[in-house]
């Protein structure tokens, strides 16, 4: 009796410090990169010898910076809206029909996740070049969608199959054709899922980069940026950044807890 | 009268040779009360979804006042339907719950919300106009879902099992309140059970449903004297079986001595005959009666309206007499277990039903 | 009338995601699948149909190397995250006592999921260059008295980032499929006799395997198409399948072929995907 305490004791111990450890690997860096963003060196050695916001002031004044910010908030917000129209669409054929080649239709919505986006992007590159169309923000934005679709699809599907089929067929009863239930039955009970689902989807497009490298013309999104700067060497304006970009995650975060959270009883 | 339902031929196959419902021809008149009776499985569900327009037959039709409504979606047919789990929207109000089915109707929402009061009210609910389906308890909750089918005033109301989620007691009340609600409204209700007592209490008419067949249709008091099968004598009520064989006209020898029916029986051959334990008595010792069996008392259950006594007859034969207690439990008048018994039922209380049944 | 209208919303439904299918990925697949076909003809290329890219693919030993590092960086990139995700996602579900901590901790891991992932792999490179921060620390600590370069531009840093950037995929899908084992199953089984350590072996594990074949798979094929942490972290090693691709559709301009590596990553990821699938489905069917 005695040893299987001491024994659980030590297991828990074991478990405990492993766990702090991985937290330690998985913020230590982030914080490194926080603290950095503040160095007045332009080295990135320890110790830091001083504090600055200088790093954070030269951001706020590089051009090229901002205009790739806001070709990404451009980029983010269509393809998201492109994604949830398409997504619940697609969420409701899975979930409503049987058709020939339904699990051929999910499989393929659901491959860009898995799927190098490094393919997706060379295919719909080569796609719209043959069409003849110009590389632009908007072929990302088609990119960006087409990559995200399975991300809603999941969210939505799984919400979809947890209202109950009773409701949608007494919506039919009391009077409302198929469109009006989903309007006013279905949609309202997907309500979290959307969010969830449009917060990730933001996100994601916001920080793509394999799909947006193939398919933007001579506009840069937030990431390219950052990118083409990178390889040219390390300054420390990306771990201002990166600061920055962590901030913004955080308060987004806080958002999607709050919005997802369902109203109590809502499709129980 | 005019029919207000009428179901004609009515089938639904799946694959499979698996029959939910086999050919049933059904008529219901406007303002009936009428329940689909059996046990799970018989098909009483899917007919009834049928009559909604929530399943589509594959033989058959099905005609609302008249007019041809198989193939109408719900949402064109004047029926409504409570749903077993009561399918309140969970993301809008009582008020709105119930407004909603007129709403789709073009209603505009002062007037809507009046009529919502008034089905509350109706109900016995009036102060919950505002809160939220969860807030209430499965009582509350079933009678918001009745609330909300019978203020579109449709032609026929249907009922899935709405009594089947709730506790015993609230089970006995409610049954009362609805058939109290069904004389108010007037319309036509036709309910699913599996309980026979709540058909028996409730209903007009009782269809029992076996296999996706009709049984037996007819009314409470019919289908309890007169069952039209043993499937029937022993789904409603209980009823004890004997193996038979003809005796003289109207007379057929079994276990423990012989019986006589007024009932037409099969011509010939070996038969069960049935009765209920209720309308069976013991005789006092020495006296005889000419429609008797003889016997051993086997066991005594009591159930607190009554006793319930198990007679060997012999053979691997035996049967149930109940009597009610109209006073309290005296010791000394209950059966010992071994004594000799003797059990009379009257004639026209006796059932034939042609082949031999397992009991 | 009613039949048509009917149809008419569901044809929609359908129709909106079918065509957009279609559209931007059945017609792209069907022209890489194409080209794969066509061979190499200065400057550019030419229409042909030829098996020779994938005969190149696999014989010339520049292209296999590349192929089978690509496949042993991801198998070991999923099998670190696995080796820190599931005793993580163990002890979150069966032994940590206090619920909020709970809460708390499996968001803090999914948190950086959120975090640029550009940003993530860009950590890395200026912690553990020569220049960068792990060096300078070690020096300042005493630990050593010069910068090394082991840390930086070779497989291990490529394996750390890439692992850092997606244990999170692996920690989801454990954890849900180690949420939803029914508490009386481990209960009972420590009734009958069984030792934590038996329980966790013959109950736990079994049951969490579909969780695991999909974080694996997750993991797996992110990695096998990642080029951009290779390229920051890998050096001379972060020449991975991508990035092979990214030059035949770049300065080599020799789409040909790199329609061909293509058509067999794609290959590639929905065998894979499809193998879990079926072990996710039989395990399901017989466990359950």
């Amino acid at each position: 009796m005695a040893r299987s305490v001491v024994s659980r004791y030590g297991a828990d111990t074991a478990f405990m410090t492993f766990v702090a450890l991985l937290m330690a690997f998985l913020y230590v860096p982030i914080w490194v990169l926080i603290a950095f963003s503040f160095s007045s060196s332009r080295s990135l050695t320890w110790p830091i010898p001083g504090f600055t916001l200088d790093w954070y002031r030269k951001l706020f004044a590089n051009e090229d910076l901002l205009t790739a910010l806001g070709n990404s908030f451009y980029v983010a917000i269509l393809s998201t809206l492109l994604s949830l129209v398409v997504g619940v669409a697609a969420a409701m054929a899975l979930h409503r029909f049987h058709f020939p080649g339904k699990t051929l239709f999910r499989r393929l919505i659901l491959l860009p996740i898995t799927l190098p986006g490094i393919v997706t992007g060379i295919s719909m590159l080569n796609m719209f070049s043959l069409f003849g169309m110009p590389l632009s923000l908007e072929t990302v934005i088609f990119g960006h969608a087409t990559a995200l679709l399975g991300v809603v699809v999941t969210q939505v599907y799984a919400r979809l199959q947890r209202i109950p089929r009773s409701l949608e067929e007494a919506s039919g009863d009391l009077g409302a054709t198929p469109l009006r239930t989903f309007l006013f039955v279905t949609l309202p009970n997907l309500r979290s899922a959307i969010i969830g689902a449009g917060l990730l989807s933001f996100v994601l497009s916001f920080d793509e980069i394999p799909v947006t490298f193939f398919l933007t013309g001579r506009d840069n999104t937030l990431p390219m940026y950052i990118y083409s700067t990178m390889r040219r060497g390390v300054t420390p304006e990306i771990n201002a950044v990166g600061t920055l970009i962590v901030l913004a995650s955080l308060v987004l975060i806080v958002l999607s807890v709050i919005a997802t959270r369902d109203r109590s009883g809502a499709g129980r | 009268m005019a029919a207000i339902i009428q179901l004609r031929g009515l089938s639904k196959h799946y694959a499979k040779h698996i029959i939910g419902v086999d050919d049933v021809s059904l008529s219901v008149e406007d303002g009936e009360f009428v329940t689909l009776l059996g046990p799970s499985g018989c098909g009483k569900s899917t007919l009834l979804r049928m009559i909604g327009g929530f399943e589509q037959p594959t033989h058959g039709s099905v005609h609302l006042a008249g007019r041809d409504v198989t193939w109408e979606p719900p949402y064109r047919r004047e029926v409504n339907m409570v749903f077993q789990d009561y399918a309140l929207f969970p993301h809008m109000t009582v008020g709105q719950n119930i407004a909603y089915g007129l709403k789709m109707a073009g209603m505009d929402r002062a007037a809507a919300r009046a009529k919502a009061a008034e089905a509350l009210d109706l109900v016995g609910l009036p102060d919950k106009i505002d809160q939220r389906p969860h807030q209430l308890s499965g009582g509350q909750r079933q009678r918001i879902a009745l609330a909300r089918a019978i203020v579109r005033r449709p032609k026929v109301l249907l009922l899935d099992e709405p009594l089947s989620a709730l506790d015993a007691r609230m089970r006995d009340q409610m049954r009362i309140e609805l058939k109290h609600l069904h004389e108010k409204v007037g319309i036509t209700f036709i309910m699913v059970t599996h309980d026979q007592e709540e058909a028996l209490t409730m209903s007009d008419r009782i269809v029992v449903m076996e296999r996706g067949r009709v049984a037996q249709d007819g009314r409470p008091q019919d289908i309890y004297d007169h069952p039209a099968s043993p499937y029937v004598a022993n789904f409603i009520g209980t009823t004890n079986f004997l193996p038979a064989t003809p005796a003289a006209a109207g007379r057929f020898r079994v276990a423990g001595g012989e019986l006589g029916s007024d009932a037409a029986g099969p011509a010939g051959g070996a038969v069960t005959l049935g009765f209920r334990p209720e309308k069976a008595r013991f005789l006092a010792p020495g006296e005889t009666a000419p429609n008797m069996v003889e016997g051993r008392v086997a066991e005594v259950i009591y159930y607190g309206l009554g006793l319930r006594t198990a007679v060997d007859l012999g053979g691997g034969a035996s049967v149930f007499v109940d009597c009610l207690l109209p006073d309290t439990l005296v010791r000394s008048a209950i059966p010992q277990p071994g004594t000799p018994a003797r059990v009379a039922v009257e004639p026209h209380n006796v059932f034939v039903f042609a082949g031999q049944v397992q009991p | 009338m009613t039949a048509l209208r009917r149809n008419l919303s569901g044809a929609l439904v359908l129709g909106i995601p079918l065509a957009w299918i279609v559209l931007f990925m059945l017609v792209p697949y069907g022209i890489i699948a194409t080209y794969s076909f066509w061979i190499k003809a200065y400057p550019t290329f030419k229409p042909a149909f030829q098996f020779g890219n994938y005969v190149t693919l696999f014989t010339d030993p520049q292209y296999v190397q590349v192929l089978l590092r690509t496949l042993k960086i991801s198998a070991l990139v999923s099998a670190a995250s696995l080796a820190l995700a599931y005793p993580f996602a163990y002890w979150l579900v069966f032994r940590c006592r206090w619920q909020g901590v709970r809460t708390w901790l499996y968001m803090a891991v999914i948190a950086p999921l959120w975090v640029s992932y550009l940003l993530r792999a860009y950590i890395w490179k200026t912690i553990l260059g020569t220049e960068g921060i792990l060096n300078s620390f070690l020096m300042w600590a005493g630990l050593t008295d010069a910068p090394t370069d082991i840390f930086l531009y070779n497989q291990f840093a490529m394996i750390l980032t890439l692992t850092y950037i997606f244990i999170p995929f692996m920690v989801m899908p454990i954890y849900t499929a180690l949420e939803r084992i029914p508490p009386n199953l481990t209960e009972a089984s420590a009734d009958l006799g069984m030792t934590p350590w038996q329980t966790f072996l013959k109950v736990t594990l079994p049951l969490s395997m579909p969780g695991i074949a999909a974080g694996f798979t997750l993991t797996f094929c992110l990695s096998f198409g990642d080029f951009i942490a290779p390229f920051l972290v890998g050096g001379p090693d972060g020449n991975l399948i991508a990035s092979v691709i990214q030059t035949q559709f770049g300065s080599a301009l020799n789409w040909p072929l790199g329609s061909a590596l293509s058509i067999v990553m794609l290959v590639i990821v929905l065998s894979i995907v499809s193998l879990s699938d079926r072990l996710e489905r039989n395990s399901t069917a017989g466990g359950a």
